[in-house]
């Protein structure tokens, strides 16, 4: 029984899911960092920053895999993500270095608490995601082992 | 519905909620799950406030009251020589006079000292430092025992020169005595405030706190002598005193019949460009005056002369206006009292003088006080009004509260939910001025500073004891053990009584604070200058105005004997002056590399200020001569901060910047971004082009380093980019346009004069301030400069006495089980002499129920500057046009709130809107015409951008100023009302004028005070006389534009000079002054100012209230 493309691109999918819940959990906690004081906003910037874009990539990455593989029901899925990433990274605020936090406009209410709601939804989602790609891949394998009986 | 819009509105949204400026999160939304936040339409909410022993004015019916004696105006009008009056007016810490003129010194042995701080701060910058000594007694009322000199020393009193008792302590002496002469006050001395159950909170805590001078007039008794007063005033106004009445001819007559009033119906109809404020509306005045009842039919003859300026109705101004639908008449508005001066021009003390009210902080809260903007477009008060008083009602020291000159709150009363506060549409936020000059300021030292353990709250007048030994902290709950120390009273010398210590007594202090509030030990001041050499500055000549200030500064620079100061100037590459110990003369040394600078010897670039001083002078003699010559014009700005923040970076300190070009080699190089055919108003260009700036703010920030903009002349640097660099590090922008002479003449002396001040003003580094309030509510963002490092504290590497700040709240949580809201903010800073000190201010407001209490307790100059400050925000996210939508949405959400909470069944057909919300429009109107936010692309990128940071750090005085600049008549000071002023002098203040050209008249002379500068009008018809006392010149041809007025030996140059020095009394630095003709070129500085005309594309006020009522529901 061959390990057919389609259920490759879902078992990378798995393991990206992974690391992307554990970066949207990084983001949770560190914008509740900053909300309760504990850490400086230029600290937390630079520590934050540099997650942005390998997020991104990592998401963009395994989306490519499922539209070679012609999944396109699981890449309709992450469609918004994905563009709703390339409009935040569009209008970052002006900066030199990568990423899209600015530590002199990050602490109004406003941008804390967007960021913080971005977060919480966006580990809801990799997490239903997780649990939706291991499906896919059970289904793919499957789908391989009635092709091949 | 966008058909009926005038040209100059873009197509406007629905009228949204007035966190509109926020963005799509509106934080504010209402909570389903707070009982309160339901919509309960006004009327059916309970009584707003528990009935309590003092009873709110506003539940008083508008009639006769008793009063304890009889009040006539003869009562306030005889008071000519102060005291009296002027305690009733908001200043700091007028309450205690016992506490305020101290500097209490308390350390283990209990030791004390007493001046006042005029005398501490000028020991500060290094004036004599025996006057710190001088004492001066109270020796006045009959409450505070008489002491002596040897009761405030310890150690060596009877030695100590008792300087100047009498002027020292004059303006604190407590007015009891005096004030028991007024009638209504006279039970004030005998008066025992009642003990208050403060029910919800602690039902069996008895407050203890009996005032022992109990000089605290309660609102009751305030409210009462002045209705009483009104109603005995002779309020007939006779067309005498009108003071443009005279001049015109053609007459609208009008008629007016005791009870019987005819109101021209023709008002609806007014033509918008045509003066309709000439019509007769304005001239009726009911006969409310009851005990007036021979009150003249007013005949007023007017005409409009061929320029159309027809008369304004000035003697009308205070004339209660007849609401259509809403017949009752409102009797008495808080500015009849200088309508008194017209009868009789009586000496009004003022206490502070720019609210020259002769009620002051007393002055009655009309909560049903109602106007229609549509029929009364006179709306400006002749004389400046106070702002709102707050009206605590369960707290015994309701003087306590802090100043509206430093801490003000767009909503007097706070809405106890956050559906209340949304419902009223109005900004809630905190305008602060912590740093302010303070005439008298307590200053404690003492082993432990009291705070709550809990949310370090520091002790204030508004914290609760419930015995002796322990406190209840007022916005947290928590109670708190009182420390030993605190028990004693420095000034009776008795131990067992906390509420008289100086910390319960005044709630702006200043603590000396111990080590553990000091990181590192206390820096030296260090100043750093860097000089921009390129062709560009020559051109500008500011270098020699530098220097020269510099050099007769010198001596004044605040700082002990470690100041240290060094230069460094830069154009396409860095020079530095290397001041080395034993040298004859300043060496020069320049780095030609930018993109990598070094710093050639460091340690003789940043040189002791007295130590070297010789060194110093002989450079600030040379630098202007040097470089006059230049040819060199590109500039390395990013570079020369890199240089200067390796100088500064171990000690922090002040780096200023003198920009004249655009940064254009080395790191940090921009291109121009300025168009040639005019500037788009899009967001882009509001904002930065790099983050270079921004992050040389952020690193000078982290070493406590502040710096300092100055832009001299008209070219483009990109001060979009550029003053990031100063925006974050708590910095300060000054742009300078036209130095070299080319239109102003005004310009190079008024640089000077700010620099001069910059210099020599007090100074505190490594600040951070802290605003800490009650749970349930939180802020939401801040404005000014300044590096937000958390949710609550800003880091200022500097703080200066000119900035301002203001902060936005939102109401987290209801507040339906406390009764006051409470605001504290503590500025940490090191003192020039390397003393770390902590200033507190609170500040405390009731908390109401109802959206009536809520939109008539609004202070609407403090409301306008958050609504400035907020749309510059607007306007660097989503653009000018965005913020201007804005601009214009709230003030309809918030008479449209307004007119929801009438709750009338016939809603009233015009524009209603209260009392202290009636300049509202007509503040946000002229902010639309303001170079800040005006659409008008001929206004330059940097100007526009400048005019946004004013807005944005400016103190609120100066910015209402600079929105609504007053305009006064002033070619007949000598029938102007008189006023005097702290120091004893009488100067006629006319009244204020609003801005529009139907108050200029042809034969007048007319002063436009704008803050940082003032214009005198001189019309084509004045008088030859005046104009030869006045100016020294036979007629107007030979008046030329000139920057001063000349000093003459006769009556009116006198009086007019006395009035120009009233009006600077409280600038930072004396305003710029031009006289101007009515044909000189640069005339449309003034009429520009005009701001109620209709301009090019846009609209006059009228017609923007036109446009405000179709867009009202």
């Amino acid at each position: 029984m061959a390990f057919n493309f389609p259920a490759f691109s879902y078992i990378i999918a798995l393991i990206v899911d992974a690391f992307l819940i554990f970066f949207s959990l990084f983001h949770v906690i560190a914008f509740d960092e900053l909300k309760t004081d504990y850490k400086n906003p230029i600290d937390q910037c630079n520590s934050l920053n540099p997650l942005v874009l390998p997020e991104y990539l990592l998401h963009i990455l395994f989306n490519v895999l499922f539209a070679a593989s012609g999944e396109w029901f699981s890449l309709c899925l992450n469609v918004p993500l994905i563009a709703y990433h390339i409009n935040r990274y569009r209008t970052r605020p002006v900066m030199s270095g990568y990423g899209i936090y600015d530590p002199t406009s990050i602490m109004n209410a406003d941008v804390l608490t967007r960021c913080q709601r971005e977060g919480w939804i966006k580990l809801a989602f990799y997490l239903l995601s997780f649990f939706y790609y291991l499906y896919g891949y059970v289904i793919a394998l499957e789908n391989d082992h009635i092709e091949h009986t | 519905m966008t058909d009926r819009r005038p040209n100059g509105f873009p197509s406007l949204r629905q009228a949204p909620p007035i966190d509109q400026f926020n963005g799509a999160h509106s934080s504010q939304s209402s909570r389903s799950s707070s009982p309160n936040s339901r919509a309960i339409p006004a009327s059916q909410l309970p009584p707003s406030r528990p009935p309590l022993a003092l009873a709110s004015p506003s539940k008083h019916p508008p009639g006769p009251l008793p009063t304890s004696a009889p009040i006539g105006p003869s009562n306030i009008n005889s008071n000519p020589s102060g005291g009296s009056i002027e305690k009733f007016a908001p200043v700091v810490n007028d309450n205690s006079a016992n506490i305020n003129a101290q500097h209490l010194i308390l350390d283990g042995n209990v030791r004390w000292k007493r001046a006042t701080y005029d005398q501490y701060s000028n020991s500060e910058f290094g004036a004599n430092p025996i006057e710190n000594r001088s004492v001066g007694v109270a020796k006045s009322s009959n409450e505070i025992p008489a002491r002596t000199a040897s009761s405030y020393f310890g150690e060596a009193p009877a030695k100590q020169p008792l300087v100047d008792v009498q002027s020292t302590f004059n303006r604190n002496v407590p007015a009891n005595p005096v004030r028991s002469s007024h009638g209504p006050y006279s039970n004030d001395t005998a008066q025992v405030i009642q003990p208050h159950v403060n029910s919800q909170l602690a039902k069996d805590e008895v407050v203890t706190k009996i005032p022992l001078n109990a000089s605290v007039p309660s609102d009751p008794i305030g409210y009462r002598s002045q209705t009483s007063f009104n109603r005995n005033a002779p309020a007939t106004m006779n067309s005498n005193r009108m003071p443009y009445g005279g001049v015109y001819s053609h007459s609208t007559n009008v008629t007016q019949q005791m009870g019987a009033l005819k109101i021209d119906q023709n008002r609806a109809r007014i033509d918008n460009s045509a003066p309709f404020y000439g019509n007769s509306a304005n001239q009726i005045r009911p006969a409310y005056n009851q005990n007036v009842p021979q009150a003249p039919a007013n005949v007023v003859r007017t005409t409009y002369d061929a320029n159309r300026r027809p008369p304004l109705p000035q003697n009308s101004l205070n004339s209660p206006q007849i609401v259509p639908n809403s017949p009752q008449i409102v009797p008495n508005s808080p500015q009849n009292g200088p309508n008194l001066a017209y009868n009789q021009p009586p000496k009004v003390n003022l206490h502070s003088h720019r609210y020259p009210t002769p009620f002051g902080d007393h002055a009655p809260h009309h909560y049903e006080q109602q106007f229609d903007l549509l029929q009364q477009p006179n709306v400006l008060p002749p004389i400046k009004e106070p702002p709102p008083a707050i009206r605590l009602l369960d707290q015994t020291n309701v003087e306590a509260n802090c100043s509206p000159d430093l801490f003000r709150c767009t909503i007097t009363n706070v809405p106890e939910s956050a559906s209340l506060l949304q419902k009223s549409r109005l900004p809630f936020g905190l305008l602060i001025h912590p740093f302010r000059d303070l005439a008298h300021l307590p200053v404690i030292q003492c082993n432990v500073i009291v705070r709550c353990r809990a949310c370090r709250t520091y002790i204030n007048p508004f914290v609760t004891f419930s015995d002796a030994k322990r406190w209840k902290c007022n916005l947290c709950y928590r109670i708190n053990e009182l420390p030993e120390e605190f028990q004693y009273d420095p000034l009776t010398k008795t131990y067992g009584d906390p509420s008289r210590r100086p910390e319960i007594r005044s709630s702006t202090l200043e603590y000396i604070a111990p080590a553990e509030y000091m990181l590192r030990p206390p820096q030296p001041a260090v100043y750093l200058y860097l000089l921009d050499l390129s062709r560009a500055a020559a051109e500008t000549g500011y270098l020699s105005t530098v220097c020269e200030v510099l050099l007769e500064e010198l001596g004044g620079v605040p700082g002990d004997a470690r100041t240290q100061i060094g230069f460094v100037g830069f154009d396409s590459a860095l020079h530095f002056y290397s001041m080395s110990e034993g040298a004859n003369q300043p060496h020069e040394m320049t780095v030609m590399d930018v993109d990598d600078a070094f710093i050639p010897t460091p340690d003789d670039l940043l040189v002791n200020l007295h130590d070297r001083q010789d060194l110093i002078v002989d450079l600030l003699r040379l630098l202007p001569r040097r470089f006059a010559r230049t040819t060199n014009t590109s500039s390395c700005l990013g570079a020369a901060l890199q240089a200067a923040y390796k100088l500064t970076a171990s000690t922090g300190g002040r780096i200023t910047v003198f920009a004249a070009s655009l940064p254009d080699t080395g790191p940090g190089k921009l291109i121009n971004r300025e168009s040639t055919n005019g500037e788009l108003t899009d967001a882009s260009k509001l904002n930065p082009a790099n983050d270079f700036y921004k992050k040389m703010a952020l690193e000078c920030s982290a070493q406590q380093i502040a710096v300092d903009l100055f832009v001299l002349g008209d070219r483009h640097v990109d001060l979009a980019t550029i003053s990031g660099v100063s925006r974050f590090t708590g910095g300060q922008i000054q742009r300078h346009p036209l130095l070299d002479g080319g239109g102003g003449v005004a310009t190079r002396g008024n640089f000077a004069r700010s620099f001069r001040r910059y210099v020599t003003r007090k100074i505190g580094f490594e600040a951070v301030m802290r605003v800490r309030c009650n749970r349930g509510l939180s802020v939401h963002s801040f404005h000014g400069n300044f590096f937000v490092r958390s949710t609550d504290l800003l880091s200022l590497p500097n703080v200066n006495p000119d900035s301002g700040f203001a902060m936005q709240i939102t109401i987290d949580e209801a507040l339906n089980d406390i009764r006051t809201a409470c605001f504290q903010c503590a500025l940490l800073y090191t003192s020039s002499k390397g003393e770390r000190r902590i200033r507190v201010h609170t500040l405390c407001l009731p908390i109401v129920k109802s959206l009536t209490e809520v939109i008539n307790s609004a202070d609407q100059e403090c409301v306008v500057g958050l609504l400035a400050k907020m749309a510059v925000d607007r306007s660097l996210t989503s653009g000018l046009m965005d913020a201007r939508e804005a601009f214009i949405n709230a003030v309809i959400d918030v008479l449209g709130a307004y007119k929801v909470s009438l709750n009338a069944g016939a809603a009233p057909s015009g524009l209603p809107a209260p009392d202290r919300l009636k300049l509202l429009p007509l503040y946000v109107m002229s902010l639309l015409k303001n170079r800040a936010f005006r659409n008008d692309r001929s206004i330059k990128l940097d100007e526009r951008l400048c005019k946004m940071m004013e807005m944005k750090t400016k103190p609120l005085y100066m910015l209402m100023l600079e929105i609504y600049p007053d305009l006064y008549a002033i070619d007949d000071l000598y029938n102007q009302p008189v006023v005097s002023t702290d120091d004893g002098e009488e100067v006629n203040v006319p009244v204020r004028l609003q801005l529009t050209a139907r108050c200029l008249r042809n034969d007048g002379i007319f002063l436009m005070d704008s803050g940082e500068k003032m214009l005198i009008l001189v019309c084509p018809n004045a008088s030859p006389d005046t104009l030869k006392q006045m100016f020294d010149v036979s007629n107007l041809k030979s008046l030329v534009s000139s920057s001063d007025v000349p000093e003459l030996e006769n009556d009116v140059n006198r009086r007019l000079r006395k009035f120009i020095d009233y009006l600077n009394e409280d600038r930072p630095f004396r305003a710029a002054l031009e006289v101007i003709r009515d044909d000189s070129p640069n005339r449309g500085e003034f009429f520009e100012r005009l701001v109620e005309d209709r301009g090019e594309n846009a609209l006059s006020y009228y017609e923007f209230l036109q446009h405000v009522k179709t867009q009202v529901k």
